[in-house]
C-alpha cells in the first residue's frame, strides 16, 4: 500500500479533505490552540517584553509546590481506588447475560452522567453534621456527638472516587468486553484451575484497559477542582483552583498562564511515560504490533511480572481450594457472589448519595436527616425564581447548540479519518482529541481571554463554540466507531443497483447511521449541559448556565433549594440515558 | 431480458508493489454463464470490482456490448452485483430492497410493486416480502439479494462468492436455483468462486484466476480433461502427477517414459507442444488410474496399498509407489457395498488407459 500514497493526489480529492476536515481544523486551530498560546504566551511576557518573573514567584515559596504535591498526591490516589475497585465492576459486567449487564450498565452510565456538582453537593449534604452518617453513627450508639467528616483528605477522595470511578469502569470495560471468553475456557481445558487462568490468561489482556482507565482518571483528577472546592479544606487545594483564584480575584493573566504551563507539563510527561511503557495507540482500543525492540529492562520485568502472576494465580487456586466444594463445583462462566456483592456495594455507594437527595428536597427540615413532612415548597422556589428558568433555558439552547455544531463538523472529520486514505491519520486523531487531554481549565481560561478580547465574553455563541470544542472529540470517537461497523458493501451495493452518491448517503448511509448521530447528538449535548469550567469564565457572571448557577449558589450555601434543583437534574439525566440507550439497543438489533 | 456481452481488455490493477490484476483480456459471450475460480488473493474479486464499478482500473478498457464504460460510475453501468454477504439494507423491508433499484431509475411505484412482486414469484419467496432482512434465514436473504439484482434487469450480472456463507445442502439447491434463473432470463452472468466443484457444476466456461492473471479459460471438460498447467491440474480435482521424459511427438500424442521406468507408454497432449527428451508430469485422474493385485513380478508400476477411504459415492484407495522418489498416489472407484477388494498392505499393480494419461509441461505456470 505503500506507494499509492506517493502517487500525486488529484486535485478534486484534497478538496473534498478540506471540505470535510477544515471546519473541525478550524475550530481547534482558532479555540483551542490559539487560546491555549495565547495563555502561555502571556506567562513568559509582559509589558516591557520576555520575561521569567511569573515563574520566579511559582518557584519562590513552597506554597505553589505544595499544592502541586497535594494534587499529585490526591490525583493518584484517586486513580489508584479507582482502578482497584473499579476492576472487579467492569469485571461483572463484562461476563453477565445480555438483561444483568443492561442493568448494570444503566447504574454506572447514570453515576458517569451525573454532574460532578450534583455528586459532590450530595456528598456535602450526606457528610454534614446532620447528615446520613453521622445520624446512623450516632443511633447506633458508635459516636456520641457527630463527628466532622467533612473538609479534610478523607472527604475529597469519597468525592473524587465517586466522580471518576465510573469512567475509570467504562474505560476497562472497552477492553475486557473485546477478550475473547474462550480463552480462559481454554487454559481451564489445559489444566489451569479458575485462579490460575484469570490471572495468568484474563488478566494481563485486561491490562491495557487497566492502564487507559489509570491515565484516563488521573489527568482528569489532576484537573480537578469542584470536589476539592466543595468537600476539601485548604489543606486539599487543589492546582485548577489556583488558577481559577489568579483570573477571579486578581485578574493576573501573567500567573495564572504559569500555573497552566506547570500543569500542562506535568500532564505531557504523564503522557510522554505512559506513551514509552504501553504506546498511546492502546488507549484508543486499536492494537498495533509490539514494538520493534524492547528496551533491555523490560525483559527481566516481565519475567517478574510472569513469576508474580503464576504467584497469584497458585495462590487464589489455594483460597478456592479451602472454600465448601459446592462453590467450587460451580459453573465457572457465572460470576462469584463476593463479586457481584462487592460490585452492587460500590455501585450503591456511588448512586446513593444523589438518590437520598429525593427525598430530602421534599422535606420540610431543611437539608437534615430524616427528611420530615412533605413540601413542594423548594421546587416553587426554583421555579419561581427567574435566575433558575433564566439558567435552564441558556443551558438547555447551549447544548443543543453544541450538539449541532458538534455532529455537523465532528461527522465528516469522522468519515475522513475512517473513509478517506488522508496521510497522517494517526496525527490528525491526536489533534482532534487533543482537548480531552489539555487540562479544561487551561482551555478556560484561555478560551476567557481571546473572548474578552473579541467581545464574546457573556454571550451564548462563545459559549457554544468552547463546549463545542470540547465536545467535538466524543462526537468524533462515536462516528469513527460507528462507521467502522458500518459494512461499506452496502454502499457499493446501493451504487451498483443505480443510486449516485447523495441518494446513496441520503437512503442508505445516513438511515443506517441515524441512531450513532443521535447517541453522538445526546453526547455532545450532556457534555455542554453539565460543563461549568468554561461557563466558570466565559458567562462572564451574565447570563450564567445550570452548573453555572449551581456553582455559585452551592458555594454561597448549601440550601434545600440545590436539593430540587439536583433532583431535577438527576431525573434529566437518567431519562436521558435512558433514551439514547434505547436508541442504542435499536440500532443494535438492525 | 436484454442481455449484453462484455469485453474486457488489458485490465490491469495495482495496490502499491502489489499486482492485484495483470494486464487481462477477457470475453464473455451474450448469456454466457462464466465463472472466474480461483484461490483467494488470485485476483477474481478484483476483477469483478473493476467491471462492476466498485474500483477504478490502472490502465485497460471495459466494454460492454462494444460501449466503453471503463470511466462510468458503477451507477451508471447497468450492471447488477450479487454480493458476497448478499448486502441488503438492514433499514428497509424485503420490498423495499427490491424495489430500491427500481426507484433510483424513477420508475413509477405502480410498475415497481408489479416488478417487485414479479421478481420474489422468481425467487419463490412472494410472502416475505413485509419482513426484514434479518428474519430471514441465510438462504431466504441469498434469495432476495437475488431478486433486488435481476428486479431491474442489468445487462450483466456479477455475483461474488453468493453461496460461500450457505451450508452444503443448501449450496446445492441454491446451484440450480441460480442455474434455473439463467436459464429463464438468458442473462449474462460472471460468477466467482473459490470452490471449484460448483465452477464444474454451473460454468458454461470457467476463468482460472492465479496470482493476478488468467492460468486457463475454457469449457470445465476443457480444464479437468485438458490442464495446460500443474496448477490446473492440482486445482481442479483431484490428480495424480508422475515425472516423466517425452521420447516421441506425432499427431494423436506422445511417446513418453516414466522415470526410473524402463518400458515406454503413451501419453495425450493438452494442447501446448512438447519436444523430445523435454522432461513432463503426466496426469491421471483417480478414477482412471486402475489397480489389481499384483501377480508376482508383473512388471510396470507398483505400489502397497496405504489406506482406504469411503467418501460417500466414491472410494478411495491411496498408493504408496515401489518406485523411489514418486508421490502418493490416488485411485478412486464408485463405491459398492461389501468389503473393499484390497486389503492394506498388499502389493498392487497400477495402469491407465493411454488416453487417459495427460501431459502437462513441467514446472506449473506460464
Amino acid at each position: 500500500m505503500g506507494t499509492a500514497k506517493q502517487r500525486a493526489l488529484p486535485r478534486s480529492q484534497i478538496w473534498s479533505w478540506v471540505a470535510m476536515g477544515g471546519p473541525l481544523a478550524l475550530l481547534l486551530v482558532l479555540f483551542l490552540v490559539y487560546p491555549v498560546g495565547q495563555l502561555l504566551l502571556l506567562s513568559i511576557h509582559n509589558d516591557s517584553g520576555f520575561t521569567l518573573a511569573q515563574y520566579r514567584q511559582l518557584f519562590a515559596s513552597s506554597v505553589y509546590v505544595d499544592v502541586l504535591l497535594i494534587t499529585l498526591k490526591i490525583s493518584l490516589v484517586t486513580t489508584l481506588v479507582c482502578v482497584v475497585t473499579g476492576y472487579p465492576i467492569a469485571y461483572l459486567i463484562s461476563v453477565v447475560g445480555k438483561e444483568r449487564k443492561a442493568t448494570l450498565l444503566f447504574w454506572v452510565l447514570l453515576s458517569f452522567w451525573t454532574s460532578f456538582l450534583v455528586r459532590a453537593f450530595a456528598w456535602i449534604v450526606l457528610l454534614g453534621r446532620n447528615g446520613v452518617i453521622n445520624k446512623l453513627l450516632l443511633s447506633l450508639g458508635i459516636i456520641s456527638s457527630p463527628a466532622s467528616l467533612l473538609y479534610n483528605f478523607g472527604s475529597v477522595l469519597v468525592g473524587m472516587v465517586n466522580a471518576l470511578l465510573p469512567l475509570a469502569v467504562l474505560t476497562m470495560l472497552s477492553v475486557m468486553e473485546n477478550i475473547d471468553r474462550n480463552l480462559p475456557r481454554a487454559a481451564a481445558t489445559l489444566g489451569a484451575r479458575s485462579g490460575m487462568a484469570f490471572w495468568k490468561i484474563y488478566f494481563p489482556l485486561s491490562l491495557p484497559g487497566v492502564a487507559a482507565a489509570g491515565i484516563m482518571v488521573f489527568v482528569t483528577a489532576i484537573g480537578f477542582f469542584i470536589v476539592p472546592a466543595l468537600l476539601g479544606g485548604r489543606r486539599e487545594t487543589m492546582i485548577t483552583q489556583l488558577i481559577i483564584d489568579q483570573i477571579q480575584q486578581t485578574m493576573n493573566w501573567g500567573f495564572a498562564g504559569a500555573i497552566s504551563v506547570l500543569l500542562l507539563f506535568v500532564v505531557l510527561i504523564v503522557f510522554a511515560a505512559y506513551d514509552r511503557l504501553l504506546g498511546l495507540s492502546t488507549m484508543t482500543g486499536v492494537a498495533t504490533a509490539p514494538k520493534s525492540k524492547p528496551s533491555r529492562l523490560s525483559e527481566p520485568i516481565a519475567k517478574v511480572g510472569d513469576v508474580l502472576l503464576t504467584l497469584l494465580g497458585t495462590i487464589s487456586d489455594a483460597i478456592i481450594s479451602l472454600l465448601p466444594s459446592r462453590r467450587r463445583g460451580r459453573n465457572p462462566d457465572q460470576p462469584g457472589f463476593g463479586l457481584q456483592a462487592f460490585a452492587w456495594t460500590m455501585l450503591l455507594i456511588i448512586s446513593l448519595p444523589t438518590i437520598l437527595m429525593i427525598p430530602l428536597s421534599f422535606g420540610k427540615g431543611g437539608l437534615n436527616w430524616p427528611p420530615q413532612g412533605f413540601t413542594l415548597h423548594w421546587y416553587e422556589t426554583v421555579l419561581a425564581s427567574p435566575v433558575w428558568t433564566q439558567a435552564l433555558l441558556r443551558s438547555l439552547m447551549v447544548g443543543v447548540g453544541t450538539g449541532l455544531l458538534a455532529m455537523l463538523i465532528g461527522t465528516p472529520a469522522a468519515f475522513l479519518l475512517v473513509r478517506s486514505n488522508i496521510p497522517g491519520k494517526g496525527a490528525w486523531l491526536a489533534f482532534i482529541l487533543s482537548p480531552i487531554v489539555v487540562p479544561r481549565m487551561i482551555i478556560a481560561v484561555g478560551l476567557f481571554y481571546v473572548f474578552a478580547n473579541i467581545g464574546l465574553v457573556g454571550s451564548a455563541f462563545g459559549l457554544i463554540l468552547g463546549h463545542t470544542v470540547v465536545a467535538v472529540p466524543y462526537v468524533v470517537m462515536t462516528m469513527m466507531a460507528v462507521l467502522r461497523n458500518y459494512d461499506t458493501r452496502l454502499d457499493h451495493a446501493a451504487s451498483s443497483l443505480g443510486a449516485r452518491p447523495f441518494a446513496t448517503l441520503r437512503h442508505v448511509t445516513f438511515p443506517i447511521l441515524g441512531a450513532g448521530m443521535m447517541s453522538s447528538f445526546l453526547f455532545a449535548f450532556a457534555t455542554s449541559f453539565d460543563e461549568l469550567t468554561i461557563a466558570l469564565f466565559a458567562t462572564g457572571g451574565l447570563n450564567a448556565t445550570l452548573p453555572k448557577q449551581f456553582w455559585d449558589e452551592v458555594t454561597l450555601q448549601v440550601s434545600p433549594v440545590i436539593a430540587a434543583v439536583s433532583t431535577c437534574l438527576f431525573i434529566f439525566m437518567g431519562l436521558l440515558i435512558f433514551t439514547a440507550e434505547r436508541l442504542r439497543r435499536r440500532a443494535a438489533a438492525r | 431480458m436484454v442481455s449484453s456481452s462484455l469485453r474486457i481488455l488489458e485490465l490491469s490493477k495495482r495496490y502499491g508493489d502489489f499486482v492485484a490484476l495483470a494486464p487481462t483480456s477477457l470475453d464473455v459471450a451474450k448469456g454466457e454463464f462464466l465463472t472466474l475460480l480461483g484461490p483467494s488473493g488470485s485476483g477474481k474479486t478484483t476483477l469483478l470490482s473493476l467491471i462492476a464499478g466498485l474500483a477504478h482500473p490502472d490502465e485497460g478498457q471495459i466494454l460492454v456490448d462494444d460501449a466503453d464504460v471503463t470511466h462510468s460510475p458503477a451507477y451508471d453501468r447497468d450492471i447488477g452485483v450479487v454480493f458476497q454477504n448478499y448486502a441488503l439494507f438492514p433499514h428497509m423491508t424485503v420490498e423495499d430492497n427490491i424495489a430500491f433499484p427500481l426507484k433510483m431509475r424513477k420508475v413509477s411505484d405502480a410498475e415497481a410493486r408489479r416488478r417487485t412482486m414479479e421478481a420474489l414469484e422468481t425467487v419463490r419467496l412472494p410472502h416475505v416480502a413485509k419482513r426484514f432482512p434479518r428474519e430471514l434465514s441465510g438462504g431466504q436473504q441469498q434469495r432476495i439479494a437475488l431478486a433486488r439484482c435481476i428486479v431491474y434487469r442489468p445487462a450483466i450480472i456479477l455475483m461474488d462468492e453468493p453461496l460461500g456463507a450457505l451450508d452444503k445442502k443448501l449450496r446445492d439447491q441454491m446451484q440450480l436455483e441460480i442455474k434455473r434463473i439463467h436459464r429463464e432470463l438468458r442473462a449474462t452472468i460472471i460468477y466467482v468462486t473459490h470452490d471449484q466443484e460448483e465452477a464444474m457444476t454451473m460454468s458454461d466456461r470457467i476463468c482460472l484466476m492465479n496470482a493476478g492473471a488468467i492460468e486457463q479459460l475454457g469449457t470445465p471438460e476443457d480444464l479437468y480433461f485438458r490442464p495446460r498447467s500443474m496448477f490446473v491440474a492440482d486445482f481442479l480435482g483431484e490428480s495424480n502427477l508422475l515425472s516423466a521424459t517425452v521420447r516421441d511427438v506425432d499427431a494423436e500424442g506422445l511417446d513418453i517414459v516414466l522415470a526410473d521406468q524402463a518400458a515406454p507408454s503413451r501419453a495425450v497432449g493438452n494442447g501446448s507442444s512438447f519436444a523430445a527428451g523435454e522432461p513432463i508430469k503426466i496426469m491421471v485422474r483417480p478414477q482412471n488410474l486402475h489397480v489389481v493385485t499384483a501377480a508376482a513380478d508383473s512388471g510396470g508400476l507398483t505400489g502397497r496399498l496405504v489406506d482406504v477411504m469411503i467418501s460417500g459415492s466414491l472410494t478411495r484407495l491411496y498408493i504408496a509407489p515401489e518406485t523411489s522418489g514418486m508421490p502418493q498416489l490416488v485411485a478412486a472407484y464408485p463405491t459398492r457395498s461389501g468389503s473393499p477388494p484390497h486389503e492394506i498392505g498388499q502389493l498392487v499393480s497400477l495402469g491407465w488407459n493411454p488416453a487417459d494419461a495427460v501431459a502437462i509441461r513441467d514446472g506449473g505456470g506460464h
